[in-house]
């Protein structure tokens, strides 16, 4: 099985040769990757506003109960969200939840292109289909993810604000002042570094999990489950790698 | 001309093709035909490159298919068409789309240009005025031409064909086969065909290449197969008491 999951690694790994290599045709490329983005950026803002918006108020409510009885001061909750959200929350839940959306969906629609001799017909036509097929939606998740994490960090604060200023739980003033103290701007390029890093794993991998299915309907099922699984499992241990690394 | 020379292929244990030699001619209709598990669909899918063999050479005109590098390979794989069984038609994408796909990627035509070429292709396979379709809105024959259309329209000069009679009508199948003889003779194209159609070994069988266990079991045309006396030709040919009584109906007025 170790020996099994090793091949899966090096073919992953020289499968990148043939993903990046010179475009046919770059207006063909380009108009994939625009689709792409379309449907990664567009696609997903309504569940990352969803889960950004309850993420940050559900942190809000969770610290200010750890603040009752203690002398730390109420603007503390402002800052606490925002950093939360920058160091972690926005980009590793929003990258774990699109995983599941987007991964699933980019394994099943190239497997689905594979079991349908698609990626055949392509090939005989003479399109490196590694490259039209993964390329594309590989450079569009690294572009627009990185967006959707920093949608995600203003909503999460957004999200904080509405769950405690409306209902007296902090005031306007305390809250503002704790989203502008104590801030560090590098935690922001941990943040996009992350993004960009999760981005590239999760669009990778669920394009290898789809690209080299075999079997029917049961196998592409399997494999879209792997996608997120996989994607989820790299992700988790790639943020530890950074947080290692970078902090 | 399509040469190949000594293909072994084996899957694992498996050995499917065993030293196959055969030359498919241009300008005629080629046929792959034999028993389910013969080993037609390995042999074509060699022949464009999808499988690799163990053994062998596959030669387009003088070049060793199997020793180019990945370019050179495309650039072989530029001057080839291909019909799947099942249509392969991209089902996002409109006829017009599926059809204008290659010339999209492979050439600096301007859309007016590709429209044109498009509507020529249609226009050759009787299909006009459905360019705004999409395939599940056709019928499978009509699936099958526009599958042809996009094979051709970069003017190959190999085509091939997997079963492209499978799931059709007796009526329709004989227009596809038509339909790929015009396009072979008109164009010169090396077409190759792999099917188990009798009516299509009687009608356009011009060089015919009947496998049977991965072996070459006989080659000929289909002025030759009433005549022939091999065994598993006739075997695979006339397998129903009906096609033995027509057989020896003709004889029988032959003589």
């Amino acid at each position: 099985m170790v020996r099994n999951q090793l091949g899966h690694v090096g073919k992953f790994v020289l499968w990148h040769g043939q993903i990046f290599q010179k475009p046919e045709n770059w207006k063909m490329y380009y108009k994939e990757t625009i689709r792409q983005m379309y449907d990664i950026g567009i696609g997903s803002l309504t569940i990352v506003f969803l889960i950004s918006v309850f993420i940050g108020a559900v942190t809000a409510i969770q610290f200010t109960y750890q603040l009752e009885g203690t002398f730390i001061p109420g603007y503390y909750i402002g800052y606490i969200v925002r950093d939360m959200a920058v160091i972690e929350t926005a980009a590793t839940i929003t990258c774990l939840v699109l995983a599941g959306k987007i991964g699933s969906n980019m394994a099943a629609e190239i497997g689905g292109m594979r079991q349908k001799e698609h990626i055949d017909a392509m090939e005989i036509m003479g399109v490196n289909t590694s490259a039209y097929l993964v390329m594309p939606k590989i450079i569009a998740g690294v572009i627009i993810i990185p967006v959707l994490v920093s949608v995600s960090v203003l909503v999460n604060i957004g999200g904080a604000y509405i769950a405690t200023v409306p209902f007296g739980i902090s005031t306007e003033a305390e809250f503002v002042q704790g989203i502008r103290s104590f801030f560090i701007p590098n935690n922001v390029n941990i943040m996009y570094v992350k993004a960009f890093v999760f981005a590239y794993i999760l669009t990778s991998v669920s394009c290898y999990q789809g690209y080299f299915v075999r079997g029917g309907s049961i196998e592409l099922g399997a494999a879209s489950t792997r996608a997120v699984v996989y994607s989820d499992i790299l992700i988790l241990v790639f943020d530890y790698i950074i947080a290692l690394v970078l902090t | 001309m399509i040469k190949i020379e000594g293909i072994y292929k084996s899957f694992e244990d498996l050995e499917v093709l065993k030293g196959i030699d055969f030359v498919f001619e241009p300008g005629k209709t080629n046929l792959i035909i034999g028993r389910s598990g013969a080993g037609k669909t390995v042999l074509l899918k060699i022949l464009v490159g999808l499988f690799k063999p163990t053994k062998g050479a596959v030669l387009f005109g003088d070049t060793n298919f199997l020793n180019l590098d990945k370019k050179d390979v495309r650039e072989i794989r530029m001057q080839m068409g291909m019909l799947f069984q099942g249509n392969a038609l991209f089902d996002s994408m409109t006829i017009e789309e599926n059809i204008r796909f290659p010339l999209d990627m492979f050439t600096n035509q301007t859309l007016a240009e590709k429209r044109k070429k498009v509507n020529y292709c249609l226009e050759r396979v009787a299909l006009e005025g459905i360019n705004n379709k999409y395939p599940s809105e056709i019928s499978g024959g009509m699936q099958k031409r526009v599958g042809i259309a996009r094979a051709i329209v970069l003017e190959p000069k190999y085509l091939f064909c997997d079963e492209p009679n499978s799931g059709l009508d007796p009526k329709t199948a004989i227009k596809i086969d038509e339909l790929i003889h015009d396009i072979t003779v008109d164009n010169n194209i090396t077409t190759v065909i792999n099917t188990h159609d009798m009516n299509s070994v009687m009608e356009i069988g011009e060089n015919i290449c009947l496998l049977e266990n991965g072996r070459l079991a006989w080659q000929g045309n289909k002025n030759e197969v009433l005549d022939s006396q091999n065994e598993i030709l006739e075997k695979f040919i006339f397998a129903s008491p009906f096609l033995q009584r027509l057989k020896s109906m003709a004889l029988s007025k032959a003589k």
